[in-house]
């Protein structure tokens, strides 16, 4: 029977690696989540033939109510909002990891004393990634939700204090080692833990976003291995490092992209400053243009490269967008999208939202893959993106911008910007492109304005 | 060190190398979905919550298996269909167009 149950464990295991693996092309991917699916499926189903289960009601019960909630946010969560929905269910999985990590000391009862080290180990740390996961999660939902400040929030001593924190969560686990029959060490240890997960996450900033949703995702799955390690459960091993080195190679990617360290992103609470920065620019002048300009240019335009920000999402102008994109091609114009790694507000998240507006993939390009093709396109056409184009990133070395990767999008013949003010960006830099002689100021909310476009277009 | 011990750091140092090598290769296209799609992975806990909750004899134990349970079925089912729902958005260029 023992035996039935693992090999089941290890054909889930190979469904999940099999999922992950056929994510890497959009035509098998659909087919590579179902696998996901039936890997777990397997699991649990196997699982509930455990001796150990004597009764199913309270199982039966929780699964009834979890599946309830998680069919109800699957369905009625926006594309917009996908990275909080990311964020939420990544908590869900911290959380449960938590509750299960201390359930089973619960359960070994006397008998605790009996378990060695690493059983002991693994649960305060099980205990203390699980429940940083799950109220950092949270924190981190609530501040893209808008139910929080977004901007970071900081204090004096704050990296003391966290520090503090953690080394405190070291003493008392210690203490637990020691002694399993502690308790209070373990309570205390979760107290700490929840108010980690606030106190590391609050001093983040909305734009960091992606770094801390993908951080918050490797952790996720680090606890669930943790879990495999206090049940000696291979299936839960294996799956929670898939998702724990997915996190952070996707961690990884994100701070390239923005040119920073990850200590930068979690310590050094960048953008709490910006505000103060930001005013100085509106001295200079720029050329304002309307809709029938910009219509004249895309006349006698051969390639357009559209560069999608998350303006564009949040005015929800992608549908519009791509309206007036076909008209383009239907003209014959070359017509493709530059994404570049850190538009949107979680990892690839664009690239969702413009196939939300039913935009084919194949003409949305990465910037390794377009940024040489901006000097031979007549126009580039920005729609509320304004760091990852900013040139200050080249040249200027005191720039928060200055390394950071940008679109070529000043190399194109003629630039079109959509924007609703010449406010800088996140970064607090001012934009030497819009001041450029070759550069079209098109003033207004994004949706308005393509609509605009749009509708001149037509005519 | 327990034998148990070493046959998981085994795993955990293996399903590592495989992870990395998987994972690198999706493209930037599909992080979202990936992302999504590993964190409903990651729902895996369930199985050890399955245990938790059916221990039976009632008790706290059990109680904090059962919102486990919960939540973890939140983390799966959630997970899953989300990023079905966004797959299934992907598609590829319409046959007419001029290239």
């Amino acid at each position: 029977m023992n035996v039935i149950v693992k090999l089941s464990y290890l054909v889930a295991s190979v469904l999940f690696i099999l999922g992950l693996k056929l994510l890497s092309s959009p035509k098998t991917a659909r087919r590579g989540n179902l696998y996901g699916a039936l890997g777990m499926l397997i699991a649990i189903v196997v699982t509930l033939t455990d001796q150990k289960i004597i009764d199913f009601t309270y199982i039966l019960a929780g699964l009834l109510i979890g599946a309830a909630i998680g069919l109800w946010l699957a369905l009625r969560v926006q594309m917009t909002a996908m990275p909080q929905m990311v964020g939420v269910l990544n908590g869900f999985g911290g959380g449960a990891s938590t509750l299960v990590a201390y359930a089973e000391y619960l359960r070994m009862g006397e008998a605790v004393g009996a378990a060695s080290y690493d059983v002991l180990v693994t649960t305060v740390l099980g205990l203390l990634i699980g429940a940083v996961t799950f109220v950092g999660s949270m924190v981190a939902a609530a501040k893209l939700q808008g139910l929080m400040r977004s901007a970071p929030i900081l204090y004096p001593m704050q990296k003391q204090i966290n520090a503090a924190m953690l080394l405190a969560v070291v003493v008392l686990g210690a203490l637990f080692v020691q002694d399993p029959s502690r308790n209070y060490t373990l309570i205390a240890i979760i107290a700490i833990s929840v108010v980690l997960g606030v106190t590391s996450v609050i001093p983040i900033g909305g734009a960091d976003m992606p770094v801390v949703i993908s951080l918050m995702n490797s952790y996720s799955g680090l606890a669930g291995a943790m879990t495999g390690f206090i049940l000696s459960n291979d299936v839960l091993i294996i799956s929670g490092t898939l998702v724990g080195t997915s996190g952070i190679i996707l961690t990884d990617i994100m701070c390239k992209a923005m040119n920073r360290s990850l200590g930068n992103v979690l310590f050094a609470g960048v953008g709490a400053d910006y505000q103060a920065t930001a005013t100085q620019t509106e001295k200079r002048t720029v050329v304002r243009y309307t809709a029938e300009d910009a219509a004249m240019i895309f006349d006698s335009a051969q390639s357009v490269i559209i560069v999608p920000g998350y303006g564009l999402a949040v005015a929800q102008a992608q549908h519009v967008l791509h309206e007036m994109a076909k008209i383009l091609m239907e003209r014959g114009v070359t017509v493709r999208y530059a994404i570049h790694p850190v538009a949107g507000r979680m990892p690839g998240h664009m690239n969702v939202l413009l196939a939300e507006a039913n935009v084919p993939y194949d003409l949305l390009l990465e910037m390794e893959q377009i940024n040489d093709d901006f000097q031979n396109t007549d126009v580039a056409l920005v729609i509320g993106a304004n760091d990852v184009i900013n040139p200050a990133a080249r040249t200027k070395k005191d720039s928060p911008l200055y390394g950071m990767p940008i679109l070529n999008v000043d190399q194109a013949r003629t630039v079109m910007i959509v924007k609703r003010s010449l406010g800088s960006g996140f970064a607090g830099e001012d934009n030497e492109l819009f001041y450029d002689q070759k550069t079209m100021m098109l003033f207004g909310d994004a949706k308005q304005m393509v609509t605009e476009l749009l509708r001149v277009l037509k005519v | 060190m327990s034998e148990t011990l070493i046959v998981s750091i085994y795993v955990f140092v293996l399903a590592t190398f495989v992870g990395v090598e998987v994972i690198s290769k999706v493209p930037p296209l599909l992080h979202t979905p990936l992302m999504s799609g590993s964190n409903a992975i990651s729902g895996i806990t369930l199985v050890g919550s399955l245990i938790a909750a059916g221990e039976g004899h009632g008790g706290l134990s059990v109680f904090l298996g059962m919102f486990a349970v919960i939540m973890a079925a939140i983390n799966v089912v959630g997970g899953f269909l989300v990023t079905d729902r966004m797959l299934k958005m992907f598609k590829k260029d319409q046959p007419k167009r001029a290239d």
